[in-house]
């Protein structure tokens, strides 16, 4: 019980010393807060002519596949963060502290959320701005960007292990760019998976980026009416299926992680 | 294990340490004991095997073989016992840039667990005792590199821990800041702490050591005090430097009657070391000699021994040079 304390309030004050940085550093937090700017815009503007949405409008459509996308971006952060502190040579420090082995983990992981939910937050007001909606009850919308943040806090013990697995900020970034793109265009994030070719058809209809959309689109009311139910089982049960991807990820990365963080030092 | 403190086991204790790297061998069968509130200096070149055992009793890596205890706690079985009693300042603790000095030592004090009245307290003191208190609310990347060194030491003695590892603490200051740095830690052994110290300066070790360990290729190569390392080398010894390298030859044989112990050429150097013993008047006597035997002389010295002759003698190489080979040969070891 002294233990689990002791891990809360290490990885509290681990995620204090984040949040200090977002202040410190105001310029990231520019470009974390811009990027979904120009992405909401973009879309709506440059694609949201040419793409058609039977019985509905591209714009509302397209909010949910860019919060989707924007959160899982936002694992790069905590990647970038770890490869940082070995860089810096202060992952040391910590390893000889006292201090829980998993709050330096769970410190940057909970306070990556902050930065998602700030981009969340400005991107949701340029959608209101430029014509997107939530049809739905507060308590949906709630849960809908609960589910995001959820899904996206999930995401980033993955780059949380990377980052320790390949400590270069430059490296991380690049390779998250590498995985994340195609991982959050080959789905029904901009466009519906059904119209997606052959094996991009059913990779779309399985990735768990494409049930977050789904479910976010449900929550917030954002389906077009008319649209027939989806034909596979994850889109038609995105909520469980996106919580299913999250529970798994963490079960094996957050170990994963924690394990490289214990013996980073130990190259044999 | 010999460390005569009473009954009491000293505080810090390791033996037959072993790390390998792959094919290199880091640590190769390393004891050390540090007694109670004394200074143990771990002296040798970049390579040697230092940080790696630093590395250790910190519980940063394990060994492959060996046993440690540090203030009665074991290393290997009980690691968090012993974060709790050190501190670790040097070439690879660091300090968050983004914070400012005052918010880095409170997060040290939280993370030990010290509560969050008296981790504001000691990061308060502490800024006092490293005369940061004015840079305490500025955020780390605008101070200089002594400031930030003074703030990495102040981070090992947040807890004010019973035992200190200090990792060539002073390597890349200006002579300045070293001597500030230096007094820091007097005082803090001055208080009882215990500290184990590796560097690859001499004066350091000199200055601040009670006892000093020579390793080489992760071995001990001879212990004891300054003084008693001097001794091992021999008393004085006459420096000549001559004109040409042929001359060196002869100059050793005119000056092998006074030797003591075996003289030592460098010949890229043109000069001969012959330990002496009987000061001034054998350095006048030798002179005479030389004149007469008509080798020229450039330049000449009746000196002391330093820790750089102890080690020369020990490793048959200078340290200087050695620690130019040790780095290209073994560039990651110091990463650790």
């Amino acid at each position: 019980m002294r233990g689990l304390l002791h891990a809360v309030g290490d990885a509290a004050v681990i995620a204090k010393r984040n949040v200090i940085k977002i202040k410190r550093v105001p310029e990231v937090l520019v470009f974390v807060l811009l990027s979904p700017i120009m992405f909401v815009l973009l879309f709506a503007f440059v694609f949201g002519g040419s793409i058609n949405i039977p019985g509905g409008s591209y714009r509302e459509f397209l909010i949910a596949g860019i919060f989707a996308q924007t959160v899982v971006f936002g694992a790069t952060f905590t990647g970038a963060g770890l490869a940082e502190d070995i860089q810096k040579g202060i992952i040391n420090r910590f390893r000889a502290l006292p201090m829980s082995r998993s709050a330096l983990l769970v410190g940057r992981t909970v306070s990556d959320v902050v930065y998602n939910a700030l981009s969340l937050l400005i991107m949701a007001l340029t959608g209101l701005v430029v014509g997107w909606g939530i049809h739905t009850s507060v308590l949906e919308a709630a849960a809908g960007f609960a589910l995001l943040l959820a899904f996206a806090y999930a995401f980033s013990w993955i780059m949380a292990y990377v980052g320790l697995l390949v400590p270069s900020v430059e490296v991380i970034n690049n390779a998250s760019f590498m995985v994340t793109m195609p991982l959050t265009f080959v789905a029904n994030t901009f466009v519906p998976a059904e119209n997606l070719p052959g094996a991009l058809r059913v990779f779309a209809l399985w990735n768990p980026i494409s049930a977050v959309t789904q479910a976010t689109r449900e929550l917030f009311g954002n389906v077009p009416p008319g649209t027939p139910p989806p034909e596979a089982w994850p889109l038609q049960n995105p909520v469980l299926y996106t919580l299913l991807w999250a529970v798994v990820i963490i079960v094996v990365f957050a170990p994963l992680a924690v394990h490289r963080y214990r013996t980073i030092g130990r190259r044999s | 294990m010999s460390s005569a403190s009473g009954n009491a086991p000293p505080p810090v204790e390791a033996s037959g340490l072993v790390k390998r790297y792959g094919s290199v061998t880091a640590l190769d069968g390393l004891d050390l004991s540090v007694a109670a509130g004394t200074v143990l200096g771990l002296l040798g070149p970049n390579g040697a095997g230092k940080t790696t055992a630093v590395s250790i009793l910190a519980t940063l890596i394990t060994p492959d073989a060996g046993r440690a205890r540090i203030a009665g706690a074991d290393v290997l079985a009980e690691p968090r016992a012993v974060r709790s009693r050190i501190g670790l300042s040097g070439q690879f603790a660091a300090v968050d840039e983004h914070l400012t000095g005052f918010e880095n030592l409170d997060m040290v004090g939280r993370l030990y667990h010290l509560g969050r009245r008296r981790a504001r307290q000691r990061a308060a003191e502490l800024l006092d005792l490293f005369d940061l208190a004015d840079a305490g609310a500025r955020p780390v990347k605008t101070y200089s590199g002594g400031m930030r060194r003074r703030l990495d030491l102040a981070g090992a003695l947040v807890a004010a821990p019973p035992v200190l590892f200090l990792d060539e603490p002073t390597t890349g200051l200006d002579p300045y800041s070293r001597r500030q740095l230096w007094e820091v830690i007097r005082r803090m052994v001055g208080g009882g702490t215990t500290v184990l110290l590796t560097t690859q300066y001499l004066e350091e070790a000199d200055q601040l050591a009670d006892r000093i360990l020579v390793i080489d290729h992760g071995k001990a190569i001879a212990e004891g005090t300054s003084d008693e390392l001097k001794r091992l080398v021999g008393a004085e010894r006459i420096e000549v430097t001559v004109a040409a390298v042929a001359e060196l030859p002869r100059a050793q044989q005119v000056l092998a009657r006074f030797a003591v112990s075996e003289q030592q050429t460098d010949s890229r150097a043109r000069s001969l070391i012959t330990p002496v013993e009987g000061g001034a008047g054998v350095l006048t006597e030798a002179l005479r000699e030389l004149d007469r035997a008509q080798v020229t002389v450039r330049d000449v010295g009746l000196r002391r021994p330093t820790l750089d002759d102890v080690f020369l003698t020990l490793t048959g190489h200078a340290t200087e040079e050695q620690a130019t080979e040790e780095q290209a040969a073994a560039p990651e070891e110091e990463k650790g």
